[in-house]
């Protein structure tokens, strides 16, 4: 990685009563990243954010912003500029004054403003409502004036703070591309905020993973999706079936375990194992067949079905194993008629191949 | 079974029984009539308490009486100036309460209510003694106008500013401070901040915060009998002087210009505290 663009340095927020919102943490962000901030409610995800804008200052820890240290620098001359939760748009401005408020405030020559305000308003398609106020508008309109309200900034980093949460769900879909396209188009590093998983796992070029104020992975979308590093990454993002083992035997990187309900399974483990652990294995992984499958090396359990969920494009099948384990099976509903092929009650067999699991151990 | 209802038929539909509309009509008189027979007979011929034809002659007379209209000059000066400064102290009071915690907050914000509910008769008995004491009350009674009138714009400062904190603080109770924040992260100092976002939304209170002190002030009695020397004579207190010495329906006619200005005000306050109608 080229030199990062925000490097957040062993940075932790702590008020006054003892509680930590954001615990040490250490994150590198590179030039044009869509990095994605994401945790529960309540993981420190936006005090983290605030801390970059400079609306919130780090209790210990050093955030640098193109290879400069922000400790001392007040938010209005950070070169990051935010979109709030609330949008925050100013509801005595028109839409038109909205945009070029930052660059009024700060002296930017009366053409210039005019140009990048009326460059903004096109980027967001807001031209034509240049002189709307903000309570005649629609809220993802009022989103729309937000980003340009901070693009036309200019900024190095842009940090959205749950962007897309007070939209319905039609326009969230719009809004996620429109963002992805904005973020290339103005090739400015964006840091979002987001309890969504789906939200970050779709737009964002890398996500960190929080958890009660501390950061519990970093990786790529596909990365944390199949290799998660710990059981609350595994939960956390997508849903899992998590397994309770007993190592019985490692040798190499192949780990033979014995699991809770499913019998005997190896499994590859890069890491060395104690004697506990858990086998992971996501819902769309496992298969059902009515008859015994056959294949080898395949795992396979009896189970009864217990409830069918239906979703349209996929059913939710939850089923009773051996041992009181439950197996949450996601099918592809392929034909038009039938779903998921099985019925509340019925004796099925459940399978899949042991490298679709994954061994872990914190 | 299908026969339309009548209006006023409804079950719920108590606001159109004629019964309910004859009681609104008769609360509304006990309430008005007193003023609007005084509005009335400020344009009565003579003073006999009999209608004997229309004149605008007392309204004449009385803005050519030069103690009424001297007493008037007075109570409008200050009002203005008890506005203006009790409207200042008043906006401080509700930013610090809102903006800041510090200990005894809690007490603190009660002792500014405390004025609203302290009996006027005690407010006006302390600040007579305090004026006393500190010889503010024969000390000024020589100086030039307006500075003679300087120990009741005191007075009414004193207790027209915890009206204007209340209103302030009430809206700034809804403002978002993502706002402020929002202002502050797109480059703008503390002071263009205040001056850009938080003066606007503030604005109507200020307004209906100080429109208040205005009526508040221009017909307060009590307090101002109490604070002022002789020589200072507001208007209501020159009207109940006049109303000592007999009726006269010149103090109809300046009791009606007194009525317009309040409602008048009050009406312009009411309007902008009022939530607009395109919603936040």
């Amino acid at each position: 990685m080229s030199a990062p663009i925000v490097s957040i340095r062993n940075v932790s927020r702590r008020y006054p009563g003892g509680v930590t919102a954001v615990d040490n943490v250490s994150i590198d962000i590179a030039q044009n990243e869509f990095f994605a901030l994401l945790g529960p409610s309540g993981c420190g995800k936006t005090t983290l954010l605030r801390m970059i804008s400079g609306l919130d200052t780090p209790s210990e820890g050093q955030i640098f912003i193109g290879g400069e240290d922000m400790a001392l620098t007040p938010p209005n001359l950070r070169p990051t500029n935010m979109v709030f939760q609330s949008y925050a748009v100013f509801p005595h401005m028109t839409v038109q004054d909205n945009v070029s408020y930052g660059l009024r405030v700060t002296g930017v020559a009366a053409d210039e403003t005019k140009r990048r305000t009326a460059e903004a308003l096109e980027m967001v398609k807001l031209s034509h409502l240049a002189a709307r106020k903000p309570d005649q508008m629609s809220g993802g309109q009022r989103q729309r004036v937000a980003l340009a309200r901070a693009l036309v900034k200019r900024p190095k980093v842009l940090l959205l703070d749950e962007p897309l949460s007070a939209l319905d769900a039609k326009l969230r879909d719009d809004m996620r591309l429109e963002l992805t396209r904005l973020q290339e188009t103005v090739g400015i590093t964006f840091i979002i905020v987001t309890h969504d998983q789906d939200e970050a796992l779709s737009m964002a070029s890398r996500i960190a993973v929080m958890n009660k104020g501390a950061v519990e992975q970093i990786a790529t979308p596909a990365e944390l999706y199949e290799q998660p590093r710990n059981r609350f990454v595994a939960d956390f993002i997508g849903k899992v079936n998590l397994i309770e083992a007993a190592v019985l035997k490692q040798t190499g990187k192949k780990v033979s375990c014995l699991t809770h309900g499913l019998g005997n399974i190896d499994v590859t483990s890069d890491k060395s194992c104690g004697d506990k652990a858990t086998v992971a294995i996501r819902p769309e992984k496992l298969k059902i067949s009515t008859t015994e499958p056959k294949g080898a090396g395949l795992i396979k359990s009896r189970a009864t079905v217990r409830d069918v969920a239906y979703y349209g494009d996929t059913s939710h099948i939850v089923a009773d194993a051996a041992d009181g384990l439950n197996l949450h099976i996601n099918v592809q509903n392929n034909t038009r008629t039938g779903g998921a092929g099985v019925d509340r009650g019925q004796k099925i067999w459940v399978h899949f191949n042991p490298t679709d699991a994954l061994l872990l151990t914190e | 079974m299908s026969t339309p209802l009548k209006p006023g038929q409804g079950p719920l539909e108590y606001a159109r029984r004629p019964w309910i509309i004859i009681l609104f009509g008769l609360v509304l008189i006990f309430l008005y009539a007193p003023i609007a027979s005084l509005i009335v007979f400020s344009f009565n011929v003579d003073k006999s308490g009999v209608w004997h034809g229309f004149t605008f002659m007392n309204y004449v007379k009385a803005w050519h009486n030069e103690a009424i209209f001297a007493a008037l000059t007075n109570s409008i000066t200050i009002a203005i100036l008890s506005t203006v400064f009790s409207t200042i102290f008043g906006a401080m009071t509700a930013l610090t309460l809102w903006r800041f915690k510090f200990p005894f907050k809690n007490i603190y914000e009660g002792f500014v209510a405390l004025p609203i509910v302290v009996p006027e008769i005690c407010m006006g008995i302390s600040l007579a003694m305090f004026f006393n004491y500190t010889g503010m009350m024969a000390g000024v009674r020589d100086w030039i106008w307006p500075f003679n009138l300087i120990n009741i714009v005191f007075a009414h400062i004193a207790f027209c500013f915890p009206f204007v904190a209340v209103v302030v603080r009430a809206r700034l109770q809804g403002f978002n401070r993502q706002l402020e924040e929002a202002s502050k992260d797109l480059g703008a100092t503390e002071l263009q901040t205040f001056t850009n976002v938080l003066v606007p939304f503030m604005a109507p209170s200020l307004v209906a915060g100080g429109l208040l002190a205005f009526t508040l002030s221009l017909d307060d009695f009590v307090i101002t009998l109490f604070s002022s020397g002789p020589g200072s004579v507001t208007f209501p207190v020159k009207i109940y002087g006049m109303v000592k010495r007999g009726v006269d329906m010149q103090i109809n006619a300046a009791s009606t210009v007194l009525i317009v200005i309040t409602l008048a005000a009050t009406l312009i306050a009411m309007k902008l505290q009022a939530p607009s109608k395109t919603g936040h």
